[in-house]
C-alpha cells in the first residue's frame, strides 16, 4: 500500500508539473484564438475585447491557470472557443472513441505478438523464424501514414469496409447488436492500421526478452529436470521474461492516444486525433491543453499499471 | 585409464558435438568442433575432475552428460542403456539420475521463487509426491546442506553467494540422483566458502553414495577433491588418469603446461603471502 501511495503521489505531482508547463507554453506562444478573430472584418475590436474579458484571457498567468484548475475540478476543462462549449464534454466523447479504437488495437496487437514472439524465440535460427523476422522488419519500415493510406485505398477499391466514421447514419436507430456490429465494421480498418503499426515492435521485444530468458541457467536447470517444452516456454520462460514485457505493456498503454493520431486523421475516426489537429490550427488553447493532459494521464496511468503489475508479479520488488 | 577399480556408472563412446556458426561479416558457415570423439568411463562413487582451458569443451561435455544438450554423434551409456537413443519418456525418467549444479548460483536459481519452491521445483516437474511431501523433502534438504529451514521463504537475492550455491546443491539432490555434475560450481565463491562446500560435498557423497564430475580451472582445488582427472584440449580428452598420477607423472605436453601454469601461480600466491607476512 505504501508503495502504491508513493507511486500515486509521484503521478499527481508529475501531472501537476505537466499542466503548468503546457499551460505556460500555450499561454506565452505568440498568437491566440482572439488574434485570429481580429483578422475577421465582420468582428469588431470591442467584441473581441469583450470575449477576452469574458473568458479571462486578459489576466496574468496565475489567474488564468487558477481559473483553468477550477474549471477542471468542475469537469469543464476550460472553454472551446471554436465550438463555443465547455472543452470537457467535447473531449470526453472524442476520448471515448479513441479509447475504443486504441484499446482494441493494442489488445489485438498483444494477442498476436505474444505467441509470435514466443514462437520466434523458441525457433531461433530456423527458416520460419527468419521469414517472421524479415516480415516484422519490413512492417517496421512502413510509416503509419502510408499504411493508413494503403488501407484506405483498399477500402475504397473493394468496398468491403466503411471508409470513415464510427457508425453508419441509419445504424443509430437499429437494435443494440446491429449498432455494435456496425461499430465493429467501422473499427476493422483503423484497428488493422494500429495493430500493424505496433505489432512488429512488440514481436521483436517479446522475442528478445524470451531469448534472454531461455538462455538463463535456471531455465537450463529446469530443462535438466525434464520440464515439458510447452510449460517451459509459457510458464517458466515467459514469467522470467515478464518484467521487460510488463514495462513495455505500460508504455503501450501510455502511447495509446498518441499512436492513433495519424490513423484517426487519415481514416476519419471521430477521436481525439482530428480534434487535436483542428484545435491546434484554430488555436483553441483549452482543447489542446485538455488533449495534452489526457495524453499525460495515459502516460502516468500506463506507468502506474506497469509498476503495480511488477509489484504483484515480481517478489523481488516486494522484498526491496 | 584403468577401469578395474569400481564399477562403471557411465561410459561415453566417441562422443562428438558440433555447432554451426555464421561468420559475422561474410555469413559463411563455420563448423565448431566442441567435442571430438570423446571416450570416457566414469566410475561409480568416484570424483572425476575435468580440467582444461576455456573453450576446451569441458562445459559442453558435461552438458551433454547431463542430457541438457544434444550430441552430434557418439553414445552415452548408463549401464546397458544408451542415453543418446532414448525416447522422450525414457529421457524424462533418466533425468532423475543425473543432475547438474551450475557455475553462477545467482543466475542458476529462479529469482522469483522462494528457497523451498526452488527445491520443490524438480520434484513437481517429475510429478513426485504430494505438495506436503515435497515441502517436507525441501525442508529436509535445506537442513542437509546446512541452510536453516526458517529460510525456506527467502528469495535467492536474500542469500549470500555460498548460501545460494548450497540451495542449488539441495535442488540438485532433490531427485535423488546418482551422478552430480558441477560446472565450475565453486569458482565464484571465496576460499572460505569453497572449503566449507567442499567439505559438505564430501559428506553428501559418502551419505548418498554419489558420483561427482567437477569441471574446474583451479588445479590446486582438483588435487584436493578428485580421484581421477581428465584433461581436455580442443574438444578432446588428452589424458585421463588418477589424480595422483596426473600430478606426479603428467605425460601429455598440454597437461604439463597446465600444471606448470598452476604451479607458477601457486608460487606467486605463496610469494605474495610471504611478502605480506614480512
Amino acid at each position: 500500500m505504501k508503495y502504491l501511495a508513493r507511486r500515486l503521489a509521484y503521478a499527481v505531482l508529475l501531472l501537476g508539473t505537466i499542466s503548468i508547463f503546457s499551460f505556460a507554453l500555450l499561454q506565452w506562444a505568440p498568437g491566440n484564438f482572439f488574434d485570429s478573430m481580429r483578422l475577421d472584418p465582420h468582428v469588431s475590436a470591442q467584441t473581441v475585447n469583450a470575449m477576452r474579458a469574458r473568458y479571462g484571457a486578459n489576466g496574468p498567468f496565475v489567474v488564468c491557470y487558477a481559473g483553468w484548475i477550477r474549471s477542471l475540478v468542475k469537469g469543464d476543462m476550460g472553454y472551446s472557443f471554436a465550438y463555443g462549449t465547455a472543452a470537457g464534454p467535447l473531449l470526453w466523447t472524442r476520448a471515448r472513441n479513441t479509447l475504443v479504437l486504441t484499446a482494441s488495437g493494442t489488445l489485438l496487437a498483444w494477442l498476436l505478438a505474444l505467441p509470435l514472439g514466443i514462437w520466434s524465440a523458441a525457433n531461433k535460427g530456423t527458416w520460419g523464424e527468419k521469414i517472421c523476422g524479415a516480415a516484422t522488419s519490413s512492417l517496421m519500415t512502413i510509416p503509419d501514414l502510408l499504411l493508413s493510406l494503403i488501407l484506405l485505398l483498399l477500402a475504397v477499391r473493394t468496398g468491403w469496409f466503411p471508409t470513415g466514421g464510427m457508425i453508419s447514419s441509419g445504424a443509430a436507430n437499429a437494435s443494440f447488436w446491429s449498432e455494435i456490429a456496425d461499430i465493429v465494421r467501422h473499427l476493422i480498418l483503423p484497428v488493422a492500421a494500429l495493430t500493424v503499426s505496433i505489432l512488429p515492435m512488440l514481436v521483436r521485444h517479446i522475442r528478445s526478452a524470451m531469448i534472454d530468458a531461455l538462455e538463463s541457467p535456471f531455465i537450463r536447470a529446469a530443462r535438466g529436470h525434464g520440464i515439458p517444452r510447452r510449460r517451459l516456454l509459457f510458464v517458466y520462460a515467459l514469467r522470467a521474461a515478464s518484467n521487460p514485457l510488463i514495462t513495455l505493456f505500460g508504455f503501450s498503454i501510455a502511447g495509446m492516444l498518441s499512436a492513433s493520431l495519424i490513423v484517426e486523421v487519415v481514416l476519419s475516426w471521430p477521436g481525439l486525433g482530428p480534434l487535436m489537429v483542428q484545435s491546434i490550427l484554430a488555436r483553441d488553447v483549452y482543447v489542446v491543453i485538455g488533449i495534452v493532459m489526457l495524453s499525460s494521464v495515459f502516460l502516468v496511468a500506463g506507468n502506474l499499471v506497469a509498476d503495480v503489475l511488477l509489484f504483484v508479479t515480481d517478489p523481488r520488488i516486494r522484498v526491496e | 585409464m584403468n577401469e578395474q577399480n569400481g564399477s562403471i556408472l557411465m561410459r561415453v563412446s566417441n562422443l562428438s558435438k558440433e555447432y554451426v556458426q555464421r561468420h559475422p561479416l561474410t555469413r559463411s558457415k563455420v563448423t565448431v568442433h566442441a567435442l571430438r570423439r570423446v571416450n570416457l568411463a566414469i566410475r561409480q562413487g568416484a570424483t572425476l575432475a575435468v580440467v582444461g582451458e576455456s573453450g576446451s569443451g569441458k562445459s559442453t561435455l558435461v552438458r551433454c552428460l547431463a542430457l541438457i544438450e544434444r550430441t552430434t554423434s557418439g553414445e552415452i551409456w548408463w549401464g546397458d542403456v544408451n542415453l543418446t537413443a532414448l525416447a522422450k519418456q525414457g529421457l524424462f525418467n533418466m533425468r532423475r539420475r543425473v543432475q547438474m549444479v551450475f557455475q553462477d548460483p545467482t543466475s542458476a536459481l529462479n529469482p522469483g521463487m522462494r528457497a523451498d519452491e526452488i527445491i520443490e521445483e524438480p520434484l513437481a516437474i517429475q510429478g513426485i509426491g504430494t505438495n506436503r511431501e515435497r515441502r517436507r523433502r525441501a525442508l529436509e534438504l535445506m537442513e542437509e546442506v546446512r541452510l536453516p529451514a526458517k529460510w525456506a521463504g527467502k528469495l535467492p537475492m536474500e542469500l549470500s553467494g555460498g548460501q545460494r550455491q548450497r540451495l542449488a546443491i539441495a535442488r540438485a539432490l532433490a531427485l535423488g540422483p546418482e551422478l552430480l555434475i558441477f560446472d565450475e560450481a565453486l569458482s565464484n565463491l571465496d576460499l572460505a566458502n569453497q572449503e566449507t562446500i567442499l567439505r559438505l560435498l564430501k559428506e553428501l557423497q559418502s551419505a548418498h553414495r554419489l558420483t561427482y564430475i567437477h569441471v574446474a580451472h583451479d588445479l590446486r582445488m582438483v588435487e584436493d577433491l578428485a580421484d581421477e582427472v581428465a584433461v581436455m584440449d580442443e574438444g578432446e580428452i588428452v589424458e585421463h588418469k588418477t589424480a595422483q598420477e596426473i600430478f606426479m607423472h603428467p605425460e601429455h605436453s598440454y597437461t604439463q603446461e597446465l600444471l606448470a601454469a598452476s604451479l607458477s601461480l601457486k608460487a606467486i600466491v605463496e610469494e605474495r603471502r610471504v611478502a605480506e607476512f614480512a
